[in-house]
């Protein structure tokens, strides 16, 4: 009882890192209606950025800083980087193509992440590297007996802030309306006066950032980073978003948790080698029997 | 029709005049030459999935594993039992390597049914994740599975006279006398090319028969298509089952020419490399995937000073390939439905 408990929490834990990346998907999905195939990737700038701005401050450690301001400094820095990082990559790649075709996206989208991931290997070395210590990992034991560490617990609860800001943003501020009713109509919306670029740039800026926060996060639970760890979490976190039905927010939120903790679960009482590869199975499945996923809405084509 | 069959015979006489100087190639440019073909093979495969019938994949390396790993088994573990029924003649060895080719790319066209009938119910951006996850799940598969050597690789096989079969030698057998069987070296330039122009021969009549066209109606819109009574999930599934087929043969030539698979070989990247052939070519146009899979087979060679690069330069080509000719080089324009202009009358008219 005491591994199961744990275990589920590592999966949450675990799982919240997916969420926050599968929101940034599910986002960019509701508004272009096209999936971000360099959101993944933008993931694993945000894991790095923390890894050079932990080297950066480390110089500066001694002036005074807690170790959680500047854990928290440290993830303020990564979000903003790759918040100029995503509104980077959909003003030059995404932009132009606005009226494409959908494959023509989908190419660039491949393409860009390819370009970040081998710009990574080329700039920060193609070799695994230690993800700085931001916080010491204490064990903490709860009350039945389990043993859970403290960083996951971190992981979790910064998770859960950042997801009920972005719940906030979309739900109470004027820019999350307006994200809203170009989600549910751009033309309608665009009639009413609100500025669709604005709007898209915006949604990548928040989606990119909540990434890179997930880079942070990532790092503090395993601290081994390297230029292509954007790509399994990535597709795990897209599943993730198919899971809980693409372009709605709770479901993005909801499916990343399902999917951390099934991976938890299979890795602990089946095998660690079946790790990667089930959630494509469970993508498969979901797109089969529910392809509209667990709460998201069906979706006429119109000719 | 008649012109691609003389087309057809004669570049097969070619072939076979051109492998008769194999010798006189050095052994690099011969190698690099083989691959082009190859590449050849899984690109125009790949083009009729992609280009032909619109249809997204990401998975094609995974059908090249198939083929080359079902293909290098057979000619090990059977190997006793084909050199007693075909011999060492080469009549023998040609036949014996048809059919490993044949059973490879039969294997990878049947998991292209598994896999095409579930997935290309999908569409765009779901098609290509659900291809590349079950490319992952083939590789994921092959890595564990201990009879082709998991994640070591396939080399052979050693046979002992006691019946007993193993990927490695046992100490415990070390009286008894035994053979190793390694994956054959039968591909040379002959059955390569051979194959590249059975590929171009029958993609080319399928494409320009009345059937084929099926495949044209579904990519340019599939709505349009079934109205007009296209069976559009037969057509899409067909595609995919024979661009398998190709890729498990391609696996086939290049499993019996490096002698060693692995199955990090046919990982996502390569998948990624055989898509940017049909980009760069443009999707739907035989003649500019040919080339390009010719230019992306040479340029990684001529760029071997400056390999860290090599992905960066393949994604960049990607990119502004998009931004600038998302056609491809050669290809067909995609693009969405023309509106017609009340002003332009209909061009063809009826005479009678």
């Amino acid at each position: 009882m005491t591994e199961f408990i744990q275990q589920l929490f590592n999966g949450l834990s675990l799982g919240s890192i997916y969420a926050l990346i599968a929101l940034g998907y599910t986002m960019i999905y509701g508004i272009l209606r096209f999936i971000n195939f360099a959101h993944g990737d933008v993931f694993m700038i945000g894991a790095f950025s923390g890894y050079y701005l932990g080297i950066v401050f480390a110089f500066s450690t001694s002036g005074g800083f807690t170790s959680l301001a500047l854990a928290f400094l440290i993830l303020i820095g990564a979000m903003a980087i790759c918040s100029v990082l995503g509104l980077v990559i959909e003003k030059l790649a995404y932009k132009p193509l606005r009226k494409s075709p959908k494959l023509t996206i989908l190419i660039t989208a491949i393409g860009v992440s390819l370009f970040l991931e081998y710009t990574g290997q080329l700039v920060f070395g193609a070799d695994p590297k230690s993800f700085p210590t931001l916080l010491e990992n204490k064990p903490i034991v709860n009350l039945s007996g389990a043993v859970i560490g403290s960083n996951p617990l971190v992981v979790l609860i910064t998770a859960a802030i950042l997801m009920l800001v972005l719940r906030m943003i979309v739900m109470k501020t004027k820019i999350g309306t307006a994200m809203r009713a170009v989600s549910f109509n751009p033309t309608a919306a665009s009639l009413m006066g609100i500025n669709i670029n604005a709007v898209i740039s915006f949604t990548f800026i928040i989606g990119s950032s909540l990434a890179g926060a997930a880079g942070i996060l990532y790092g503090l639970n395993y601290p081994s980073i390297d230029p292509l760890m954007g790509i399994l979490p990535g597709i795990k976190a897209f599943v993730a978003a198919v899971l809980g039905g693409i372009g709605n927010i709770p479901g993005a939120a909801l499916g990343g948790m399902i999917i951390g903790i099934i991976e938890t679960f299979v890795t602990g009482y089946i095998s660690p080698t079946f790790r990667d590869a089930i959630a494509f199975g469970i993508l498969i499945l979901i797109l089969l029997f529910k392809p509209t996923g667990l709460l998201g809405k069906k979706e006429v084509e119109k000719v | 029709m008649k012109n691609t069959k003389i087309l057809f015979l004669i570049s097969v006489v070619l072939i076979f005049g051109i492998n008769l100087l194999s010798d006189y190639i050095n052994s690099y440019y011969y190698q690099i030459i083989i691959y082009a073909g190859i590449n050849i093979i899984l690109a125009t495969s790949l083009n009729l999935i992609n280009g032909y019938a619109g249809q997204f994949s990401l998975g094609h390396a995974g059908f090249m594993a198939i083929g080359a790993y079902l293909s290098a088994s057979i000619s090990t573990y059977f190997a006793p039992s084909l050199l007693s029924i075909f011999g060492d003649a080469v009549i023998g060895k040609a036949i014996w390597f048809i059919l490993v080719l044949f059973i490879g790319g039969v294997g990878a066209s049947i998991v292209g049914v598994i896999v095409g009938v579930p997935s290309l119910r999908l569409k765009g951006d779901y098609l290509a994740i659900t291809t590349l996850g079950f490319g992952e799940i083939i590789r994921v598969v092959i890595q564990n599975l201990d009879i082709i050597g998991a994640s070591q690789g396939f080399r052979g096989i050693y046979v002992y006279d006691n019946g007993v079969k193993s990927l490695e030698m046992i100490p415990e057998l070390s009286g008894i006398t035994y053979k190793f069987y390694s994956i054959p070296q039968y591909t040379d330039f002959f059955w390569a090319f051979l194959v590249v122009a059975i590929i171009i021969f029958s993609i080319t009549n399928l494409i320009r028969s009345t059937y084929g066209r099926g495949f044209i109606a579904v990519k340019d819109d599939e709505i349009a298509a079934e109205a007009m009574g296209i069976n559009t999930t037969k057509f899409k599934v067909t595609a995919f089952v024979l661009g398998a087929f190709f890729a498990g043969v391609a696996g086939g030539l290049y499993s019996h020419f490096v002698q060693y698979i692995n199955p990090e070989d046919f990982n996502f990247l390569r998948s990624i490399e055989i898509v940017v052939m049909v980009i760069l070519g443009g999707m739907g146009s035989t003649i500019g995937v040919v080339f390009a899979a010719i230019i992306l087979t040479i340029l990684p060679e001529l760029l071997r000073d400056v390999q860290q690069y090599r992905m960066i330069i393949y994604a960049l080509l990607i990119i502004i390939m998009m931004l600038v000719r998302p056609q491809g080089l050669f290809g067909i324009k995609l693009q969405k439905k023309k509106k017609i202009t009340p002003e332009q009358p209909p061009k063809a008219t009826l005479k009678d």
